[in-house]
């Protein structure tokens, strides 16, 4: 996959905007009140591109809360539950697909 | 933008003369690569100091010529991560011996300063004001270095020499 | 061993309070994440997927008891209680927190292991035969010229910001174990005609998006002349390389459109100014390093002692002892080789209990030393062969006794997309599966020696171009896909894979390694008949044909 980082805006579905927090490094979302949560369900949701772009625009002033904000998709369910778009993003959101040593 | 000389913030005594804007009579000029080449002859010939601009692209032999009559060779980092210029520094201090002052420009954080220093600059013009007052204690951050470079400072290929005995059987 | 002296561990440590003292201005803001970042990778650091990752040097794979004991406490306290083994000699933790860097590294200062350079457009740790010191075919100890070039390069004030990353690698055994063709700057230790000894300098090989093979520019290099044509080399890359572009930037790309020997030529006319100076190597500096390599002092001891004849009735012992471990140059001892391949983990992990267990297996009987290889198992490199069984019955106890070296099954895969921000697909569970389709020894022994590597994307962290079987993933439509070339090999008729044809999605990668196995075994001329000779012999349209017929 193209780095997110790198990619053309062209929003055709809904989307979030996310990053890494800079002092651990966990993934966060970019909440509707301005601040990061590590919960997608409280995500910021948009779906066109001049929204993502605001959005994004917005999470990029911040210097010092976040590293490489960038755009990302995500699924709606029937149940408006917001799931991550793609593979890449699931595993951002859920950890590594495999089991890791040294666990329990 | 600040300039560092010795460990202190000074004044720039020189002028930036930009493209082909006259030289100004009697004063300490900086110009362009390109406008002091063509001009080389006449302008070391001048009373006032002058300086140069080296591109990081260039050879700095094609400069070895002048250097006897130049006062400053300002070299220059487009961006923090391009390190071109350390070689030309080295070059213009160890190969051909210039004794002028030898000026770091462009973007350089407080973290290269040490570097640019072992490389031989003596100025250092920095992108941020908060790093001027920092660059003492920044340079002095190393006791250690493992290789000779063109500051002088001592390397452990030499220090380790001086203690070679100490592994031979007594 | 290389014991640290007062200048090494006081370098050390004025590097983690310089890096302390940058990770607190970025946390306040003082520093943007566009200027720290060259900063922190040079100390190791990335930003991966979930978390920061750390990357730590294991300088010529030489490892203490002690440094693994601090590994392992690393992983414990400031991780998820595991490490990753990397290709070039490193180990990475993969959950650690920008805040609490400063602290882990401080930690690891005290056993003298730091991630200086592990990353970042700076000259990378140092690489060498992992069994340096310890094999029969090596004409000396390449770990003391390794050491030499490590200190010289390590900080060096005009290299640190080069147009890309550079990486070295020296040998000085007969079989090159340290794959120095794919590097900008391989070593060769040999012996003129006179009889001295002295390197052949190879540059310009490296893997990645465009990948070559390395061009010999110098056949015999003196000693005292190591450190200042390495200089000349590093100057006319750091002078003429491409900086305009990423994907031309790296030294091989020079080499490759200036010509070997314009390049040669370049390197010649700037070592001829610099080679009488300061860098001339005294032999008594040389000297002074090696004096500070620690040896075992080795038992008189004699090869096949009765201890190994009993034990080798049990036939697990056999197949292990057969497969793992190796001649030493010394009699009596062995070379001892960990699987960090168990069937259906990932490559190259060892979690802190293990590491743990082996610092302590190593102190019992190995002179408390313990090597990294470049195919992400461990090493045990001086035991008594009558020591086998009773250190065996241990490495089984913490799974690192697969009996698995050097075959299918010992793969070589980099983190990918389960890790790496770069990732266009995952490497380990691709690996972990072919391990489970191979989990049967015997066959896995009939197919013999053969090495998988698996990139997770074009950065070849994973070595896919040289794997005898290499697998690169990459992307179609936001799935992932899979693009497998056959006959790569590292060692010394060093040589890039074939690609096989078109990638194969996810669910189908293990399938075709497995039908790639069997029309090996159908297409081999005898049993013993290596897989990569097979390839070179045939070529790959027979196994082409048999892969997608079914296709
Ligand atoms: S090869 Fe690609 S996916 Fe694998 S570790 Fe390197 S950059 Fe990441």
């Amino acid at each position: 996959m193209t780095s997110p980082l790198q990619q053309k805006l062209k929003v055709t579905g809904p989307v979030v905007v996310t990053a890494n927090r800079l002092g651990d490094g966990a993934v966060v979302y970019r909440a509707a009140d301005g601040t990061w949560t590590k919960d997608l369900a409280v995500a910021v949701v948009v779906t066109t591109t001049p929204a993502a772009l605001e959005l994004l625009a917005a999470a990029t002033t911040e210097k010092v809360a976040v590293v490489d904000a960038y755009v990302a998709p995500v699924e709606l369910t029937t149940q408006q539950q917001v799931l991550p778009g793609n593979l890449r993003e699931r595993i951002r959101s859920s950890g590594p697909t495999v089991a890791l040593p040294g666990q329990g | 933008m600040p300039l560092v000389k010795a460990g202190r913030i000074v004044e720039d005594r020189f002028v930036r003369v930009v493209d082909d804007a006259p030289v100004p009579d009697g004063a300490a000029a900086i110009l362009p690569a390109a406008r002091f080449l063509a001009d080389a002859h006449e302008l070391v010939l001048r009373q006032a100091p002058i300086g140069v601009v080296w591109p990081n692209d260039r050879k700095v032999a094609e400069l070895a010529p002048y250097l006897d009559w130049i006062a400053l060779v300002a070299l220059v980092f487009p961006n923090f991560r391009d390190g071109c210029a350390y070689s030309q520094a080295r070059l213009l201090r160890e190969r051909y011996h210039f004794r002028g002052e030898l000026r770091a420009t462009g973007q350089i954080l407080r973290d290269q300063c040490l570097f640019l220093q072992r490389a031989g600059f003596d100025a250092f013009e920095l992108t941020k004001a908060a790093d001027a007052p920092a660059f003492v204690a920044a340079v002095q951050r190393y006791s250690v270095f493992y290789q000779p470079a063109a500051d002088g400072r001592a390397s452990t290929l030499t220090a380790r020499l001086a203690r070679v005995p100490q592994h031979s059987p007594s | 061993m290389y014991i640290y002296d007062d200048f090494d561990r006081t370098l050390v440590q004025e590097r983690v309070r310089e890096f302390g003292d940058q990770v607190n201005r970025r946390l306040s803001g003082e520093l943007t994440e566009e200027e720290f970042k060259p900063l922190r990778l040079m100390n190791g650091v990335y930003l991966q997927l979930h978390a920061y990752m750390l990357r730590i040097a294991i300088p010529y794979g030489t490892l203490s008891s002690d440094q693994m004991r601090m590994l392992a406490h690393v992983a414990r306290r400031y991780d998820r209680n595991y490490g990753h083994f990397t290709t070039r000699q490193n180990i990475q933790f993969n959950w650690i927190k920008l805040k609490e860097l400063p602290d882990a590294m401080a930690d690891l200062a005290r056993a003298g292991l730091h991630g200086m350079q592990t990353s970042g457009n700076c000259v990378r740790n140092v690489t060498t035969d992992q069994w340096a010191g310890v094999a029969p075919d090596e004409i000396e100890d390449p770990r003391i010229w390794a050491e030499l070039l490590r200190q010289h390069l390590t900080l060096h004030p005009e290299f640190s910001f080069l147009p890309r990353k550079f990486k070295v690698a020296l040998t000085a055994a007969a079989h090159d174990r340290a794959a120095v063709k794919i590097h900008d700057i391989g070593l060769r230790m040999h012996r003129n005609g006179a009889g001295e000894t002295g390197f052949e300098v190879i540059v310009g090989g490296g893997l990645g998006r465009t990948p070559f093979i390395g061009k010999t520019i110098k056949p015999f290099l003196p000693k005292r002349d190591l450190l200042s044509y390495v200089e000349a080399i590093m100057r006319t890359y750091n002078q003429y390389g491409r900086r305009d572009n990423i994907y031309k930037a790296r030294m091989k790309i020079l080499v490759h459109e200036l010509g070997a020997e314009k390049f040669a030529g370049e390197v010649e006319e700037e070592w001829q100014s610099i080679k009488d100076g300061p860098l001339a190597l005294d032999p008594a500096v040389v000297a002074d390093i090696a004096a500070r390599f620690r040896y075992p002092q080795y038992e008189l001891l004699a090869d096949n002692p009765s201890e190994l004849a009993r034990a080798r009735e049990d036939n697990r012992f056999r197949l292990w002892l057969d497969n793992s471990v190796t001649n030493h140059k010394v009699a009596g001892y062995a070379i001892v080789t960990l699987s960090l391949k168990p069937e259906g983990g990932p490559p190259g992990d060892a979690t802190a209990a293990q590491m743990d267990t082996i610092a302590e297996l190593a102190d019992r009987y190995s002179h408390g030393e313990i090597r990294v290889g470049h195919e992400q198992n461990l090493a045990l490199p001086h035991v008594a062969q009558r020591d086998l069984p009773t250190l065996w019955r241990a490495l089984d106890g913490i799974g690192v006794a697969t009996p698995n070296v050097n075959l299918i099954s010992d793969i070589i895969a980099c983190p990918g997309l389960d890790y790496c921000s770069l990732a266009n697909a995952r490497s380990i569970p691709v690996a972990e599966e072919i391990t489970r389709r191979f989990r049967d020894l015997d066959l896995a022994r009939n197919v013999g020696p053969l090495h998988i590597n698996i990139s997770g994307c074009i950065n070849a962290c994973g070595h896919h171009h040289i794997g005898h079987i290499g697998i690169l993933g990459v992307e179609k439509n936001g799935e992932e896909y899979y693009q497998v070339t056959l006959g790569g090999r590292a060692d010394d008729s060093a040589e890039l894979g074939t690609i096989l044809g078109p990638a194969v999605p996810y669910a189908e990668i293990a399938d075709v390694v497995e039908d790639i196995a069997t029309a090996y075994l159908e297409l081999r001329a005898r049993p013993g008949e290596l897989f990569v000779d097979t390839v070179q012999r045939v070529g790959v349209d027979p196994f082409r044909e048999r892969v997608y017929a079914a296709r």
